[in-house]
């Protein structure tokens, strides 16, 4: 009985997320400014992340958990390089 | 495609509605993103992806594992921590850039 409930709301939660990331790419595509896009690039390795998250709970394996933080990391680092980019024109002084 | 027969059907739709609530505002930041008019009004929805998305995504998670694998499973608690605390330091900075991008040029 629990099986198909928790399979369907979690595919529900994935759709929902792709969305998310299909929206945020829009925007990463067309936004009018530099930060526009750095924006919608944030919110897009967030919304992959909670995929991440999401898929692995799916899946009922711990080893997405480590992906996920991988990809938390990378998107903290290239987001605040971007922003330091877009402040000072270069990264490293 | 995977053994969720063990759960309780409580737990169970406890932990779907956690994770739908998640992508739910996740998907909520989005649209905010794609929809308001200007910069300084889009940085405000995504926060809500990253605040309330990803606290309850990963609460949810935290409990399927510990409920399969009768063990608590706290991993997620750093994943948690790290976006709440990095979150306000990347939109900050961003932010910063942003309005120095639209000051004037004979002001710097």
């Amino acid at each position: 009985m629990s099986a198909p409930l928790l399979t369907v709301s979690l595919l529900v939660a994935q759709l929902m997320l792709a969305l998310a990331m299909a929206f945020a790419v829009i925007r990463l595509l067309g936004g009018p400014r530099a930060q526009d896009r750095v924006l919608a690039l944030d919110t897009l390795y967030v919304d992959a992340m909670l995929l991440m998250v999401v898929h692995g709970m799916r899946q009922a394996t711990t080893l997405y958990i480590d992906i996920a933080l991988v990809i938390a990391m990378l998107g903290f680092v290239s987001t605040a390089a971007l922003a330091r980019f877009l402040l000072r024109g270069e990264v490293i002084e | 495609m995977s053994d969720f027969s063990g759960l309780p059907p409580p737990m169970a739709a406890v932990i779907g509605l956690l994770a739908i609530l998640g992508a739910a505002l996740a998907l909520i930041g989005s649209v905010g993103l794609l929809r308001l008019p200007t910069f300084y009004q889009r940085v405000h929805p995504p926060t809500m992806g990253t605040t309330g998305g990803v606290g309850l995504t990963l609460v949810a998670s935290m409990l399927l594992f510990s409920t399969l694998e009768a063990r608590p499973v706290l991993h997620e608690i750093v994943i948690a921590v790290f976006m709440f605390v990095t979150t306000p330091v990347t939109y900050m900075l961003l932010m910063r850039a942003a309005l120095h991008r639209d000051r004037p040029s004979d002001e710097r």
